[in-house]
C-alpha cells in the first residue's frame, strides 16, 4: 500500500518539503502536522516538492489553502515545486493552479523566494 | 420480483460489489477497487485518476459527515461497467442525510482571502465525474439492502 513520506530540508530562509506517495483523508495529519511545525516555528517561506506525489484529495488541498493563508500573513509564500500529472490535474480542477505559485523545478521554487 | 426506482444500472448480477466498515483505514480500499475495475473498463490513467479522487471524496464524505461520531457504520459501492459506454459507481450508507444544496460552493476563480475550503471535496467529485447524484431515504426492496440507506451515484463516461 502506497503511504506518505515527507522530508524537509531547511535552506537559510526556504524549507523544502518533499512529499512522496499519497496524501488523503486517511493520513493527512502526518502532512498538516509537518507544515504546523514548521509555521509555529516561524518558517512561512515553504516549497512543497510534488515530484514524487501521486495523489492528493480535498483533505491535502485544505492544508495547502490553511499553510498559503498563514504564510500570507507573515509576508511568506507557499510554492509548488516539479508537480505530477496528476497533481496538475488535481490542482486545476480546484483552480489552484492560479492561487499557488509553481514551478518547474526545485531550484527554481527555492529562487523564486 | 419488485421493479427497482431510478438506478441505472440494468445487470446487477454483473455488478462488483464492496462492504466495509465506515473507517478511514478502509478508504484505499475502496478507491483501489474501484480504479482496478476502472482500468479494466479501458479509462485512460488520468482519467482512473479522477475517478479514485471522486470515489476517495463519496466515501470521505461518509465516513466524516454521515457518520460522524456514530460506531458500526458500513459502506458498500457496486461497480457496474457498461461495455464500451460507461461506469456507474453508487454508495449506500445508513447515516444522517444532508442537503447537497446547503454545502458551500467552491468557486474555484476566487482569491485566497475570500476562498472558504468548505464544499471542496463535493466540487471536485463533480469536476471529475460526469454526473453526481444524491438520492436519501430511499426504501430498500432486495433483501440485501437495509430499510432505508442513502445512496450518491458516480457515472463517468468512456
Amino acid at each position: 500500500m502506497e503511504m506518505l513520506e515527507i522530508e524537509v530540508q531547511s535552506l537559510k530562509k526556504v524549507d523544502i518539503v518533499k512529499l512522496k506517495g499519497r496524501i488523503d483523508s486517511a493520513n493527512v495529519a502526518e502532512f498538516e502536522g509537518a507544515i504546523n511545525a514548521l509555521q509555529q516555528q516561524g518558517r512561512h517561506c515553504l516549497v512543497l516538492d510534488m515530484a514524487e506525489l501521486n495523489y492528493m484529495s480535498s483533505a491535502g488541498l485544505r492544508v495547502m489553502v490553511s499553510a498559503l493563508k498563514a504564510a500570507r500573513n507573515k509576508s511568506g509564500n507557499v510554492v509548488v515545486a516539479a508537480p505530477t500529472t496528476n497533481m496538475v490535474d488535481t490542482l486545476k480542477l480546484v483552480g489552484f493552479h492560479t492561487l499557488f505559485p509553481h514551478y518547474d523545478d526545485v531550484l527554481k521554487a527555492v529562487d523564486s523566494f | 420480483m419488485s421493479s427497482r426506482p431510478s438506478i441505472p444500472s440494468d445487470n446487477q448480477g454483473n455488478d462488483a460489489v464492496l462492504t466495509v466498515p465506515a473507517s478511514l483505514d478502509h478508504l484505499r480500499l475502496v478507491t483501489n477497487f474501484v480504479a482496478q475495475i476502472a482500468s479494466r473498463a479501458g479509462f485512460a490513467p488520468e482519467q482512473v485518476h479522477r475517478i479514485e479522487l471522486a470515489v476517495d471524496e463519496a466515501c470521505a464524505n461518509i465516513i466524516l459527515h454521515a457518520y460522524a461520531g456514530q460506531a458500526g457504520g458500513k459502506i458498500t459501492t457496486r461497480v457496474h461497467v457498461q461495455p464500451g459506454h460507461r461506469l456507474v459507481i453508487t454508495f449506500i450508507d445508513t447515516g444522517k442525510t444532508f442537503d447537497p444544496d446547503e454545502v458551500p460552493q467552491h468557486d474555484p476563480h476566487v482569491d485566497l482571502d475570500n476562498l472558504k475550503v468548505g464544499g471542496l471535496g463535493i466540487f471536485l467529485m463533480r469536476q471529475a465525474m460526469d454526473d453526481v447524484r444524491y438520492e436519501f431515504n430511499v426504501a430498500g426492496s432486495r433483501p440485501d439492502e437495509p430499510a432505508t440507506f442513502n445512496r450518491l451515484t458516480l457515472v463517468k463516461h468512456l
